[in-house]
């Protein structure tokens, strides 16, 4: 089967986020980015199942700005087989973003696409299961384990309550969550073959897809600083502050 | 993007050693702080990542890179702000192995560079001796050859990975008429070969986790296909060698201070002071913004010599001059990091006071800032 894995380059998890100073968003210049780290579980999955010999071969796409291609070639260096990036300047909302995958699924075939349950800059948790729709394909979203059987999925999925699994017929959509793997390290020998392999560059037109955001953003904003806390004299003055100045009770 | 001079791949390779770092090295390195060494078992997994073979034929499992790889890989390792997890992998790869690999023959290369490059032999280069160190010419350990052995006897002081090593690059005098760099020859010897003895593990100002030996060869017999490129003209690899040792160790010491840096500006802006914070106050943010002005003209001055040595353009003088500035760079940062920590500097659970005595080394070891500036000094007089 062909796994088709997108990925994201999102502002780096060790990175403190700071605001720009007009408002207009997270501060991005001069800021370490790399893949986001749902997607690279999703690599991860996608590279551990062409080991297993269940996938022949795993195709990585991701779409933004040309500085995206160092995340395809980390996720080739991971084991993936070759790349396309679908390069804009534009800002992407998560709507766009699914069509454009529509786009390269109809052009590409898959058997299933695998990515992140959501990306760790905006968490918007949109796009695998607007891509699904899109698509009229089944969706085994926030997984933590996977299952490949004749022409189907089993996928576990974690929800509030506790563990749901699901059967879907192939082709599908998966997204990934934290418990699915743990992501391994790209070894240097890899970083450097991945340099060779081939990745290809789309633009959003080549999809017939207007990128066009749908949402405007008023203000960014920094989450109010903490206050600092207060010492109470008993129980009741505790009680009665949760109550009456808190509203918690 | 830090240089001109990176492509992706640094980039990429400096993402996943400090990811390597971030979750393996600095949550388990306090415990390999008190036990003096670092586990043999994280140097494997560094090997399976490729990180102790990065400049090595891919025939052995290397990756064939450059310079520059060595020099991001050394950098990020000094991030991680435990100078002994530095100093045992760099010294692996860095300081010791490139003698197997510059002078060896096919079968020296065929029998050890593999386990070398996947870390299942640690190695150590054992050259200083109690009376001399950077004046290698002065060397006493003598090597004769009996029939199809040589005898090796004499000591030598200060071996990085010394105690726990498996394979040792030693230097030794074959002809004692010789005088000065003439006359020296390259051994390989192994842990257990007779004769050959840990004579004791130092204990040192920092490097905790780094294990540094003082070793013995007492009649130490090891056989004459040991030899390790021509007789006589070891000190010519030794020499040969130094650069690349300076250049890591400059990178080792720029990522302590980019390191030293991140955790003093974090500590002064939460650090309660005079109904403020720290970092309000103009004469630190102005010292600490002047130091992180060094330490960035420091690096470009690194990516530079490193690019030098990629395309391999003779730059000795570069590279002392290096040298020498950042031994000395890392020094003055650790000196007002700790300052600036105040009283929590001088407790051993902050992280700054044990980079402090990581640092001392900087300026003595690989080339004494002294014996670098000579070697500055005398090119500028020629």
């Amino acid at each position: 089967m062909k796994i088709l894995v997108p990925v994201k380059r999102v502002v780096d998890y060790n990175v403190k986020v700071r605001v720009k100073a007009d408002g207009s968003g997270v501060e991005t210049a001069n800021v370490k980015m790399s893949m986001n780290p749902f997607d690279e579980i999703a690599v991860e999955e996608a590279v551990r199942l062409k080991e297993k010999g269940v996938a022949e071969e795993v195709v990585v796409v991701s779409m933004g700005v040309s500085q995206c291609q160092e995340t395809i070639r980390t996720a080739l260096a991971m084991g993936g087989d070759r790349g396309i990036l679908v390069e804009t300047d534009d800002e992407l909302e998560p709507l766009a973003v699914a069509k454009m995958l529509k786009g390269l699924a109809e052009k590409e075939s898959p058997d299933m696409v695998i990515l992140g349950k959501q990306a760790i800059d905006d968490d918007a948790n949109q796009t695998g299961q607007m891509f699904a729709a899109l698509m009229g394909w089944g969706q085994g979203t926030f997984a933590s384990e996977v299952d490949i059987q004749d022409g189907s999925i089993q996928v576990t999925r974690e929800i509030d309550g506790g563990a749901e699994t699901v059967k879907l017929k192939l082709p599908a959509v998966v997204t990934t969550d934290l418990r699915l793997n743990e992501p391994r390290y790209a070894k240097l020998p890899n970083i450097m073959k991945a340099k060779k392999k081939q990745l290809d560059t789309l633009s959003p037109a080549d999809l017939g897809v207007d990128t066009t955001p749908r949402l405007k953003t008023v203000k960014v904003a920094e989450p109010p600083k903490r206050q600092g806390g207060i010492k109470v004299a008993d129980v009741a003055e505790l009680v009665d502050k949760l109550k009456n100045e808190a509203k918690v009770i | 993007m830090k240089s001109i001079h990176f492509a992706e791949e640094h980039e990429q390779l400096r993402t996943q050693v400090a990811r390597f770092i971030d979750k393996e090295v600095r949550p388990a390195a306090p415990a390999w702080e008190e036990e003096g060494m670092v586990p043999r078992e994280v140097l494997q997994s560094m090997g399976e990542m490729g990180l102790l073979g990065i400049r090595y034929p891919d025939a052995f499992g290397g990756s064939n890179a450059g310079p520059l790889s060595t020099v991001v890989f050394a950098e990020e390792c000094g991030k991680s702000g435990f100078g002994g997890f530095s100093a045992t992998v760099l010294v692996h790869t860095d300081m010791a192995s490139p003698h197997l690999v510059h002078a060896g023959n096919r079968e020296q290369l065929d029998r050890y560079l593999g386990p070398i490059i996947r870390g299942e032999q640690i190695t150590a280069v054992a050259i200083t001796e109690p009376d001399a160190g950077s004046d290698v010419a002065g060397l006493r350990t003598r090597a004769r050859r009996e029939g199809d052995s040589y005898v090796l006897n004499g000591s030598k002081m200060f071996i990085t990975n010394g105690v726990h090593a498996d394979v040792y690059f030693v230097a030794a005098r074959t002809n004692p008429e010789a005088k000065g760099a003439s006359g020296i020859s390259m051994f390989i010897v192994e842990k257990d070969a007779p004769g050959f003895n840990v004579g004791r593990q130092l204990q040192k100002t920092g490097w905790l986790c780094s294990d540094t030996a003082e070793l013995v060869f007492d009649e130490c017999r090891i056989p004459a296909e040991n030899l390790l490129g021509e007789e006589n003209k070891g000190f010519y690899s030794v020499m040969q060698n130094f650069q690349n040792e300076r250049l890591v160790l400059a990178a080792m010491a720029l990522g302590e201070c980019e390191r030293g840096l991140e955790v003093t500006w974090d500590y002064v802006r939460g650090r309660k002071a005079f109904g403020g914070v720290l970092s309000d106050k103009q004469g630190i943010r102005q010292r600490l913004a002047m130091l992180e002005a060094r330490v960035n003209a420091a690096q470009q001055f690194l990516y530079h010599v490193g690019w030098l040595m990629e395309e391999d353009i003779e730059c000795t003088k570069d590279v002392s001059m290096l040298k020498a500035l950042c031994g000395e760079l890392v020094n003055e940062v650790m000196y007002t990091c700790q300052q600036f920590h105040g009283g929590m500097g001088y407790i051993q659970e902050s992280e700054i006071e044990r980079m402090v005595r990581d640092a001392r080394i900087h300026s003595i070891g690989g080339g004494a800032t002294e014996v670098m500036l000579e070697e500055v000094a005398k090119r500028s007089l020629q």
